[in-house]
């Protein structure tokens, strides 16, 4: 009796083991970064990257290592821009575990530019100064240290526009015609105004647009100067375009013409294809997210037109090389290839992402895309880049952003009162930049 | 395992008598031995335990950005003024200890229900044993990104059953509440099997004869379960309070992830369910500021080192009392 009941415990304890332990090896299975030379001469080049770039998905690390049999391409990808970052200066303060190539978002590159130049190279002394001029002048002005040191070369840039669901538009009696829309959005009041029109005679359960955060956002993507100024001082808290971008978000909100939405939360990705709202102002490199989210069936439901204003900039990034990579050539002469003109051309088609090499914008003038009803979108994003702001961009932008946004979430979703949120917010940026 | 270690049982008399006799080398591997056998803790502990508390404490008292690790400017206890004068911190002091309580207490009176139940003669006793024990074994990400589907406001399953009986929806992220709930659900599911079991395992060594003579006493199964059970496991309760309550003070995973980890270290858009755990990481790994981060770590250890005194100290107290109201009955009969 005894013996069998312990020999049944002894399996039971053993399985028991077997569960943890396996638990335990998939949650630790990292693998480890780093690049190196393995026997057969061949070098491994490490990528690092957030979110979508797209290279893998188009085809181009394949067609590299084709073209450079020695080159094998390993890239590591971090979902959120934020993770990505924050592994980024931890593997930059432990001067290990950094890739070849490294990433870095726009609203991070000052930061890199005023307190990490010393962690990155000069791609200058790699030979970039023959290919700068190829890029828009800002793109790579901002990634430049006062002495002229460049340190990352320009991927994708995010011109604005507005995506809209033509189906839902038709179904609450509002013009489907990409111009006539233009028209009636052509300033943000506008856009909200035709949003109350919408949602009079709206479908049930959708809303106009995603959330009040989207539509601050891209507004005060069109402002040149947002919340710092040009000589590093913030104005978040004065700034009257900052205030006016937040006062129609509010009012938006207020309105009850959002879905109440957080923007790249699981809800959020359920909705793009539920129809819970029908237009957002999207950037160029959102296309190819909404193709991600809404799949085969939003083919042919989609739409594209030249949003509020027809101009503004959210997001796009850069390829940097930390000081600690031991290829430094060979990763150089990557993210050359990788930022030239075909290879930005090919990542627009396919993935959405807008080139920011003026050769490859010239290229693109004419594409239409076919998941978006054949929109111009060449033409479209193209023109929204060409009147695009010079941005002043802020050591804390990230920072002041997060805050500004949440505070809106905490009147659009909560009911927070404005002035209370806003002061939420203020509180908050004072917290995250106290030093 | 028990046949290896029982034969030196036996034998250890004739090897003391024996001992004058070793030789040198024997003197020494006797002497010193023991203190290389219980050397890898020690080392360990030192390298991974006690040297980054110290390095801890002393760069709390400095002002130290991730962007520049290597500049230090002496702070000397700013860092915790600053905590104290930081609303947020005292928003994320609440809750942890409103989210610990939710999370905490019915859990470990559904273990002790549970670990009742098992106690009895079953069918398949062992299958319910081990399942109890599988939400231990999940990860806590899997776990809690899962649970955020289910809390989802617009298209959760939670929400959904709920809208079935006529209740509204409830926004399970955003309200204050209802996320602290959210989060504590996750937090019993996971772990109110853990201390079931040890419940269990704690009920099993009280002897049967208590029982018998209780029923002869003339004792209902409520009384046996109030005198003998619960009295019988107060070492174990006390074992599994001060362990919950230090996970509890500790609490991360889940509210990092509870909103598939858009709104992350925040806790929320009005951090409302940030707790300590989460203020650290915003303060450390969003904001980068390193040297404030280390003075939350200490100031939680601080918190947990009061609250585990208070609970033994609680309960030294209570079996005092027992003691002596025991010996005064004795007395009076």
């Amino acid at each position: 009796m005894r013996t069998a009941r312990t020999r049944r415990t002894g399996i039971v304890a053993l399985g028991c083991t077997v569960l943890t332990a396996t638990a335990l090896l998939s949650g630790c299975g990292s693998s480890s970064g780093g690049s190196s030379a393995n026997g057969g001469g061949k070098i491994t080049l490490t990528i690092d990257l957030f979110g979508t770039f797209g290279y893998k998905e188009a085809g181009l690390y394949a067609e590299y290592e084709k073209l450079h049999p020695n080159i094998v391409i390993k890239e590591t990808d971090t979902e959120n821009e934020a993770d990505y970052w924050q592994a980024l200066q931890t593997h930059l303060a432990a001067d290990s575990g950094l890739g070849d190539i490294q990433g870095v978002e726009v609203g991070r590159i000052a930061t890199v530019v005023r307190q990490e130049a010393s962690d990155f190279t000069d791609l200058n002394t790699l030979g970039a100064s023959s290919v700068t001029r190829n890029f828009l002048p800002w793109k790579i002005k901002v990634a430049t240290t006062p002495s002229g040191a460049v340190l990352g070369l320009g991927t994708d840039i995010g011109p604005e526009a507005i995506c809209y669901r033509s189906d839902l538009l038709k179904q609450a009696g509002l013009p489907t015609d990409r111009a006539a829309l233009a028209q009636k959005w052509s300033t943000w009041t506008g856009y909200v105004g035709l949003g109350k029109q919408y949602q009079a005679h709206a479908p049930a359960h959708s809303a106009w647009t995603d959330s009040a955060t989207g539509l601050f956002t891209a507004m005060t993507g069109q402002q040149a100067v947002r919340y710092y100024d040009q000589s590093g001082k913030p104005v978040y808290g004065s700034n009257p375009l900052v205030k006016s971008a937040w006062d129609t978000s509010v009012e938006a909100a207020r309105a009850g013409i959002t879905a109440k939405l957080t923007q790249w939360s699981p809800q959020w990705n359920q909705a793009f294809s539920t129809g819970a709202f029908a237009t957002l102002p999207c950037p160029a490199w959102m296309t190819g997210y909404i193709k991600g989210q809404a799949g085969a069936a939003g083919k042919g439901r989609w739409d594209i037109a030249p949003g509020p204003g027809a101009t503004g900039n959210w997001g796009g990034s850069y390829l940097a090389i930390p000081k600690t990579s031991p290829h430094q050539k060979q990763a150089y002469d990557l993210i050359a290839w990788l930022t030239a003109k075909d290879q930005q051309v090919t990542l627009f088609e396919k993935e959405g992402n807008f080139p920011s090499n003026t050769q490859a914008i010239g290229a693109v003038q004419n594409y239409t895309d076919p998941y978006f009803n054949n929109a111009p979108v060449g033409q479209i994003f193209g023109d929204s880049a060409k009147n695009m702001p010079v941005q002043v961009l802020g050591v804390h932008d990230g920072d002041v952003n997060t805050a500004l946004t949440n505070a809106l979430s905490e009147v659009e979703q909560k009911g927070v009162s404005p002035q209370q949120a806003w002061q939420n917010a203020m509180n908050n940026i004072a917290n995250a930049v106290a030093q | 395992m028990t046949q290896t270690a029982t034969p030196p049982r036996f034998t250890v008399g004739p090897q003391r008598r024996g001992a004058g006799h070793v030789r040198r080398r024997g003197r020494w591997d006797v002497k010193y031995s023991p203190y290389a056998f219980v050397a890898p803790f020690f080392v360990l502990f030192a390298a991974f335990g006690l040297f980054p508390l110290i390095y801890t404490a002393y760069i709390s008292l400095y002002r130290v950005e991730l962007t520049d690790p290597g500049q230090r400017v002496w702070a000397g206890l700013g860092n915790y003024a600053g905590l104290l004068h930081d609303p947020f911190f005292w928003n994320a002091l609440r809750n942890t200890f409103t989210i610990g309580a939710i999370s905490t207490i019915p859990q470990l009176l559904m273990a002790l229900g549970l670990a009742h139940l098992l106690n009895y003669r079953l069918r398949g006793r062992t299958f319910f044993r081990v399942a109890m024990m599988m939400p231990y074994a999940t990860s806590v990400a899997a776990a809690t990104l899962v649970f955020a589907q289910l809390f989802g406001r617009d298209y959760g399953l939670i929400n959904w059953a709920l809208g079935l009986v006529g209740v509204h929806r409830i926004d399970w992220q955003n309200g204050t509440w209802a996320s602290q709930v959210g989060i504590s659900t996750i937090v019993t599911w996971r772990w109110t099997g853990y201390n079931a079991l040890i419940y269990l395992a704690g009920m099993q060594s009280i002897p049967a004869e208590l029982y018998e003579s209780a029923a002869i006493d003339g004792a209902s199964r409520w009384q046996q379960f109030r005198h003998v059970t619960i009295r019988g496991l107060r070492p174990t309760i006390i074992f599994t309070v001060i362990v919950s309550t230090i996970g509890a003070t500790q609490l991360f995973g889940e509210p990092l992830l509870y909103e598939g980890g858009t709104r992350g270290p925040s806790g929320g858009v009005s951090h409302q369910y940030q707790t300590l755990g989460l203020y650290l990481y915003d303060q450390g790994w969003s904001f980068f500021h390193l040297g404030r981060a280390a003075a939350v770590a200490w100031v939680m250890f601080l918190i947990i080192v009061v609250l585990v005194t208070l609970n033994t100290g609680i309960a030294r107290l209570r079996s005092c009392d027992e003691r002596a109201l025991g010996r005064k009955g004795r007395a009076l009969r």
